[in-house]
């Protein structure tokens, strides 16, 4: 799994591409616990090449958030409809601010 | 109908995944339903490796589709420890971000992607999923 940082001055972005299931959801979690162990709790998840989310990736999306909060947010960049159907679906859509563009996200930090 | 074999490791969740895109266009399904589909079949299969199989993979999970006049019917078979989805309670979901539990997230998935979901496992032939997503009138 590519998983591409990039720290700016009020927050971190982080971006890969693919699927995240069962089988590299860890590697997600591990490249994000490197950004909250600097104390970086301001998080931009650019979900642009993302395809495809399982459980397991919602899961340590959620546990950043709770590390992120209330110091700082992780949100999330376009997330493609089908994922953002089946997140909402399962009511877990709120636990995370969407945005359209990365710009728009870095710019709420 | 088809049927493909996969040998149970969480790596071939992608290959699946594939097979289970094809089958949906073959049915005919739309993206968002393909998309269930494919999310519904994710989640049985990594908790079958996962918990039933333990990861220690000895065996394998056939998956085979079936075209429906009004949609596609998924059956997976395997031979793991019989784990029946209707016994594992719904997470509580609409929680606030500290009350929520990793725990049923997968089975909670699976039935509200799909329209049916029934299990069926005995000692001689194991465990069968059969899962049912139908088109949009």
């Amino acid at each position: 799994m590519d998983i591409k940082k990039t720290e700016l001055k009020r927050c971190t972005v982080v971006k890969t591409s693919g699927r995240i299931d069962g089988s590299n959801a860890h590697e997600l979690a591990a490249a994000l616990k490197t950004v909250t162990a600097k104390n970086m709790y301001n998080i931009v998840f650019d979900m642009s090449e993302v395809n495809f989310v399982a459980s397991a990736g919602w899961w340590v999306l959620i546990d950043t958030q709770k590390t992120c909060k209330p110091s700082g947010e992780l949100v999330l960049v376009k997330v493609d409809q089908g994922i953002r159907e089946s997140l909402n679906l399962v009511g877990m859509g709120s636990y995370f601010c969407i945005y359209d563009d990365v710009t728009t996200a870095v710019g709420n930090f | 109908m088809s049927t493909k074999r996969f040998t149970c490791s969480l790596h071939n969740l992608e290959k699946i995944s594939e097979y289970i895109t094809e089958c949906a266009n073959h049915a005919g399904l739309n993206e968002t339903e393909a998309y269930a589909v494919q999310l519904a079949v994710d989640e049985a299969a990594t908790n079958i490796i996962e918990h039933g199989y333990g990861m220690e993979c000895p065996s394998r999970i056939d998956i085979t589709c079936v075209i429906l006049e009004n949609g596609l019917k998924v059956v997976i078979y395997d031979d793991a420890e019989p784990f029946d989805p209707s016994k594992v309670p719904e997470p509580a979901l609409n929680v606030s971000l500290d009350e929520i539990k990793p725990r049923g997230l997968g089975i909670f998935i699976m039935r509200k992607m799909m329209d049916e979901v029934n299990y069926v496992s005995s000692p001689d032939k194991g465990n069968t999923l059969t899962m049912i997503k139908h088109h949009k009138p």
